[in-house]
């Protein structure tokens, strides 16, 4: 059967359509869902106390710290570890064995299930480094999960820059290490930035991998060898033992509303860099 | 000349000899067995189609072919009396003698000072009453102070195309090199740009030596002292502008001056 060009069109239209828009449906469902449960429990309260009765009742505060606490961690370690790679990757070596091997081994990690990661942390971490469940070991099972991210995506924005910048730079005198400090990261920064967030969310939203490491006490941290529990292992304990509905929404509220936060702030502030890196736009 | 000259002796009057030098891009010839002598404060036009190795020929002498894969050459450039491939050549020093405007203005994403300022900073130097002061007469020598003094801190990325090209000409100027290469600096510019930069070249070769690509043939009759026709990697002849012009030698160096080809 044939159609006409006239038909094809319309269907191209349709499938497209219908696919954007599913998208966008699923997407509002889910958070209509989440907000609509947990949004009108959250309280003042309900952020800056401490759990009781095993979360039924009280608030969600030392698994917000333990969120963030083990995000930074993750994000301390993986970052320059990531770019550091991708600089090595782009600007210090040819293609060649090593770099292969390097872009095999990342592939491979990101597409390793994050239960994996989890139980590696667990025997490594957790038991033979003797760090036991803490801020460490699920900082650091986080940080082997994003590298990939983050040495993709720095690798990625490195390419995106013109050769020509780097010309300039060494045309005038530059190093190699004056040319990457000055001109290419820089400029990469903003697409470095985007790996760097997509690894936040990743941690943000992580359970498998951090129930196994960092364990789950709800108790504050005191030191980075304290077990934490996140807000999203709090979600999942909460709806998964059947301990509070109400409070599981409430705290998946809470974590939707972060995520929108972080992303907000990240934002503003990429923005103010690039308008500060190329100078004032008026005289 | 002699065969196994080293650069040793080199006369007085010369800043850059080339010998019996070649450099290819993996199996491309790019250049071919080109020996040139260029004299200090003068300008060396390099005239010849596209293709003919020119740029290359400009690559070589500051080693920025070494960022190409797969570039090689055999033979020497000396630049007094030093061979530019010897080992201990410092690459950086090597760049700062010989500054490299491009044939595209390619202003980094900085402000207008931070543009000018970029060179002279990799040095170590950060004194800002002594940048500024590098930086002013980098653009008065460019002929581009007038036009941005009131906003050097906004984005270099603003200003027109014949502004970007006279920033990288301050922006090299900045590094108080010994040798300028432009090539084809005027590509971009408006008649009148070109008129101020030709100026100032004039102007500058009391101070440096001056190697030139220029955008046409006019062009180096204006301005150079001295001429190399390129063709395919060859050097046909090299001559004072005044002989290239009115007595070429090689017929083909008559037709490309007389515009049969181009």
């Amino acid at each position: 059967m044939q159609f006409s060009r006239y038909h094809t069109q319309k269907i191209a239209k349709t499938v497209i359509w219908v696919g954007a828009f599913s998208t966008l449906a699923v997407m509002v469902w889910i958070l209509w869902q989440v907000l609509r449960e947990g949004v009108p429990l959250l309280r003042l309260g309900f952020f800056l106390d401490s759990p009781h009765q095993m979360g039924r009742t009280g608030g969600i505060f030392p698994t917000i710290v333990g969120t963030a606490v083990l995000t930074v961690v993750a994000l301390i370690i993986a970052t320059p570890l990531g770019v550091g790679t991708a600089i090595y990757l782009r600007e210090y070596t040819r293609e060649g064995k090593i770099s292969r091997m390097i872009r095999f081994g990342t592939d491979c990690l990101s597409g390793v299930p994050s239960i994996i990661f989890g139980l590696f942390g667990f025997v490594f971490f957790v038991i033979f480094l003797g760090m036991g469940w803490s801020i460490l070991s699920g900082g650091l099972t986080l940080a082997t999960m994003i590298l990939p991210t983050i040495i993709c995506t720095a690798e990625e924005a490195i390419k995106a820059i013109p050769n020509s910048f780097r010309e300039v730079s060494y045309a005038l005198g530059g190093t190699r290490w004056q040319t990457v400090a000055k001109v290419i990261l820089p400029n990469a920064l903003p697409g470095i930035f985007t790996g760097v967030l997509l690894g936040v969310g990743r941690s943000v939203g992580e359970t498998a991998a951090i129930i196994l490491t960092a364990g789950s006490s709800f108790l504050m941290p005191t030191s980075l060898f304290s077990p934490v529990r996140t807000m999203a292992i709090h979600f999942y304990i909460l709806a998964r033992e059947g301990i509070s509905m109400e409070m599981a929404y409430a705290t998946g509220a809470a974590l939707i509303l972060l995520i929108l936060v972080i992303n907000t702030i990240a934002n503003w502030m990429l923005h103010r860099y690039v308008r500060k890196l190329e100078g004032k736009r008026h005289a | 000349m002699c065969a196994n000259w080293k650069g040793r002796g080199m006369p007085e009057k010369d800043k850059i000899a080339l010998q019996n030098f070649s450099s290819f891009y993996g199996d491309n010839l790019a250049l071919q067995e080109i020996s040139l002598r260029i004299r200090r404060n003068q300008i060396f036009a390099l005239l010849g189609p596209a293709r003919s190795g020119k740029t290359t020929l400009l690559k070589s002498i500051n080693r920025l072919t070494d960022l190409i894969f797969g570039a090689r050459h055999t033979g020497h450039i000396f630049l007094d009396e030093q061979d530019v491939f010897a080992p201990e050549v410092v690459l950086p020093e090597l760049r700062r003698r010989v500054g490299m405007v491009f044939d595209l203005p390619t202003p980094l994403p900085l402000s207008i000072f931070d543009n000018v300022a970029y060179g002279p900073r990799l040095k170590g130097n950060s004194q800002k009453s002594w940048l500024e002061g590098i930086v002013e007469k980098a653009l008065r020598s460019a002929v581009l102070w007038d036009e941005v003094k009131e906003r050097l801190s906004s984005s270099a990325l603003r200003l027109s195309g014949g502004q970007q090209q006279r920033l990288c000409i301050a922006r090299v100027l900045a590094l108080e090199p010994e040798i300028i290469m432009l090539d084809e600096p005027c590509s971009g510019l408006d008649p009148i740009s070109t008129t101020s930069i030709e100026e100032s070249l004039t102007e500058l070769k009391k101070e440096y030596t001056i190697l030139l690509v220029p955008h046409n043939i006019q062009q180096a009759s204006r301005v150079a002292d001295r001429v190399g026709f390129f063709l395919s990697g060859d050097l046909i002849e090299e001559g004072a502008v005044e002989q290239i012009f009115t007595r070429p030698r090689d017929k083909r160096t008559e037709d490309y001056i007389s515009g049969k080809f181009g």
